[in-house]
């Protein structure tokens, strides 16, 4: 059975977190005492229900601002499936949480209160779930409760989020009318809604299928430490430890050792098993080589075909993540792209992305917190890198302040594919 | 709601464990990569214990290059230190003790004088200046994020400033698995490998992988007495108070930590078969059945890790 990531997304209070504690509670995934003393803080908050949120919002300002501030990571299994839940924050100053919690999900969890409707954030977590490559979409119209449980109400959301998704080109997404604080259509199916035949969200979250073929796809290994014992036994031994980031690698393999553009074979591939004639998925392993070229910590092992680029130069979206400073054309940063370590000079901002149009704004001088921008980038050394739309991990990067040592921007290499991008 | 039918767990299968496993490996490898001198904390309990198995393998097969440090408070289940010194010397590698009985007897830190008070939060003074004067950049722990709820909230690489602090409110950004390692000297990141695991997950490795661990964990005979609802070890640390009454029942430890604080549970379990049928029974988190610290406060956590704490 595979584990599944998932992350919620929506604006705030449209009830995410008491959509994971709803989650948590009917899938019996909360011990006694963890329950017991929401309960009493519930009672100490003079709420009329069990707030459930409080199974997830940890911090001490979180329970007292009766917001989530920081992504909550939790767990839990049924006999189907492994979950692990990234509850996000909704709140637009915390948007660079939610991207945080969201980079590593296969699915998104969109929450619309169905007395709002769509609102601007509704909107813009969808399109930072879409930009960072998260291909399933579940939109949960929350709180039904409070509008009769009518499809009168669910409908229009529906269709405008359609509406939002289909220009983001989202293949896989579903429409679930729910109460998160009652339940219906969380785990159990609602009797309220006899008019949905779509099923509960666990059920779908159980099933839906996020694997891809790995058989299809070129290998990529980014070099992560190169294995010396210092050991008489294993005098002669080099390996190369990395974690398969597409493809396979198999035992008898040509493959290429880039940026240095040299080739080779594979005559080893341990696992944390042990050895093995091949490994896939994002498996951590130590290969062997037939030649003895100076590898390092980010050089990356690819399959001969359909090889990555190799480029000192190329053109990204951001979104930038820093409340001090503003990102400008001429900025300097540090990069860290694969296992590789880098300066990046930022040669062009071309433009800002209208989050309501998706459609590029020019003139754009700077990128303030929060901002999706398009730049071209210049780096110190070559990079070997996809399209972030073709391989998450060696699509996408990360900046940092060369002072602060704050981690400044999340990059994805390549267009975002919708909109004004969808082409170039 | 009917509180005693909450708890419902499904033990992990091989295919998950498998992906957890890389995944900590990974992050492991990160960490040595990057930093000049990372350390291991390690207790001797089995988070620590399946932290440092994913380490061996994950620079296998060199040997490990990080220190191994202790923060011993003297409350130690002799089990427990036994099972480290075997461990470190098998390894090769080299073990660092920080000691809250010396730090308390140099001066450097005052012992409360309250009978009840615990050792617990005199660790983080004597943690901090054994990563200052080993100038340690990377410290790895076994903390979990299903532990305990600010823990949830906490990074993979998780930043401290100069003070050891951790600040909840503005934690770096941690994209995909690009972590960021860079710090100022006298600041250090922890790094926490298992962060995604949850105990049934530890504990199934351990069976998987069949790793050795201290026999406490295992239902054994031991001299108790009951303390606010808790079974506490009788032992030269911790007395009883008059009222308490000392009886010898078989019991076995959830988490191995100070004495003084550590509880046990009522158990038949002798083979980790019986501990994980036991574990995936109960209906009492792993904090809330055996650590009389986190009693304190709601937030008793939070505010020990923002001043440094594991
Ligand atoms: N009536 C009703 N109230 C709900 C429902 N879901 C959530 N709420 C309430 O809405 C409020 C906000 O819920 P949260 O779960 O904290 O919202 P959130 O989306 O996590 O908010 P942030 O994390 O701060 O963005 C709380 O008072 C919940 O009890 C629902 O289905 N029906
Ligand atoms: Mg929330």
């Amino acid at each position: 059975m595979e584990l599944l990531r998932l992350a919620t997304a929506g604006s705030v209070d449209d009830g995410k977190s008491t959509l994971i504690g709803r989650l948590l509670y009917d899938s019996k995934a909360i011990y006694d005492d963890i329950l017991k003393s929401a309960e009493q803080v519930s009672r100490r908050q003079s709420a009329e229900y069990l707030n459930l949120a409080l199974l997830t919002d940890g911090l001490r300002a979180e329970r007292e601002q009766g917001i989530t501030i920081d992504v909550a990571y939790r767990y839990f299994a049924t006999p189907r499936r492994k979950f692990i839940l990234a509850d996000t924050p909704g709140h637009v100053q915390y948007t660079r949480n939610m991207v945080t919690g969201a980079s590593t999900a296969d699915l998104a969890l969109i929450m619309v209160d169905a007395r709002n409707g769509v609102l601007e954030q509704s909107r813009r977590h969808a399109v930072i779930a879409s930009l960072l490559g998260i291909r399933h979409m579940v939109v949960c119209v929350n709180k039904m409760d409070l509008v009769d449980f009518s499809y009168d109400a669910f409908a229009p959301i529906r269709d405008e989020f359609r509406g939002i998704l289909n220009d983001l080109n989202v293949e896989n997404a579903h429409f679930i009318p729910m109460s998160a604080l009652d339940g219906d259509n969380v785990v159990e199916e609602s009797a309220r809604m006899p008019w949905h035949t779509g099923g509960p969200l666990l059920a779908y979250l159980e099933q839906v299928d996020v694997t891809y073929d790995p058989g299809e796809r070129p290998l990529r290994l980014p070099v992560q430490y190169v294995i010396r014992p210092m050991r008489h036994e294993y005098h002669d031994y080099r390996g190369y430890a990395g974690t398969v980031a597409d493809g396979i690698v198999k035992v008898g393999q040509d493959v290429e050792i880039l940026p240095s553009g040299k080739t080779t074979q594979v005559i080893a591939v341990e696992t944390p098993d042990g050895e093995a004639d091949q490994a896939s998925g994002p498996v951590a392993v130590t290969v062997r080589l037939a030649d003895d070229f100076d590898i390092s910590r980010g050089d990356m092992i690819s399959s001969l075909d359909r090889a990555p680029r190799t480029t000192q130069n190329f053109d990204a979206t951001i979104c930038w993540m820093s409340d001090t400073n503003l990102l400008r054309e001429g900025t300097t940063l540090r990069i860290k792209h694969t296992t590789r370590i880098a300066r990046a000079l930022i040669t062009s901002l071309s433009s800002r992305i209208d989050i309501n149009t998706l459609s590029a704004q020019p003139d754009c001088a700077e990128l303030k917190l929060n901002e999706i921008g398009r730049v071209s980038i210049r780096t110190s050394t070559p990079l070997v890198c996809d399209d972030y739309t073709y391989n998450r991990t060696t699509g996408s990067f990360i900046l940092i302040d060369e002072s602060t040592n704050e981690t400044v921007a999340a990059g994805m290499i390549g267009s975002p594919g919708f909109g004004d991008f969808a082409s170039s | 709601m009917n509180a005693s039918t909450t708890y419902k767990p499904v033990l992990p299968d091989a295919g998950q464990l498998r992906a957890l496993e890389s995944e900590s490996i990974h992050i492991i490898r990160e960490g040595i990569a990057e930093f000049d001198r990372p350390c291991l904390l390690f207790s001797g309990g089995k988070d620590s214990i399946v932290m440092l198995h994913l380490a061996v393998k994950a620079v296998a097969p060199a040997r490990l290059p990080v220190s191994v440090v202790h923060i011993d408070t003297g409350h130690n289940f002799p089990e427990a230190i036994e099972y480290r010194d075997r461990t470190v010397e098998r390894l090769g590698v080299e073990l660092i003790v920080g000691s809250v009985p010396d730090a308390i007897a140099s001066g450097r830190i005052p012992e409360s004088t309250d009978p009840g008070a615990s050792r617990n939060r005199l660790q983080t003074p004597v943690l901090l200046d054994t990563i200052r004067s080993n100038n340690f950049g990377a410290v790895y722990g076994g903390a979990r994020r299903d532990e305990e709820r600010s823990r949830a909230k906490e990074r993979v690489y998780s930043f401290r400033d100069e003070f050891g602090q951790w600040d909840p409110k503005n934690q770096r950004p941690e994209l995909w698995s690009l972590f960021n390692g860079f710090i100022h000297p006298g600041q250090h990141i922890r790094v926490f490998p298992i962060s995604n695991w949850t105990e049934l997950d530890v504990w199934q490795y351990i069976a998987d992988q069949e790793i050795e661990i201290p026999s406490i964990y295992f239902a054994h005979e031991r001299e108790v007495f009951e303390r606010d609802g808790m079974l506490m070890a009788a032992s030269e640390f911790l007395r009883p108070t008059a009222g308490e009454v000392v009886t010898t029942q078989m019991v076995r430890f959830r988490t191995v930590g100070d004495m003084t604080v550590t509880a046990a549970v009522p158990s038949t379990a002798t083979t980790l078969e019986q501990v994980i049928a036991e574990i995936a029974a109960t209906h009492t988190s792993e904090r809330g059945a055996s650590r009389a610290d986190d009693r304190t406060s709601d937030a008793a956590m939070e505010d020990r890790k923002r001043e440094g704490y594991f």
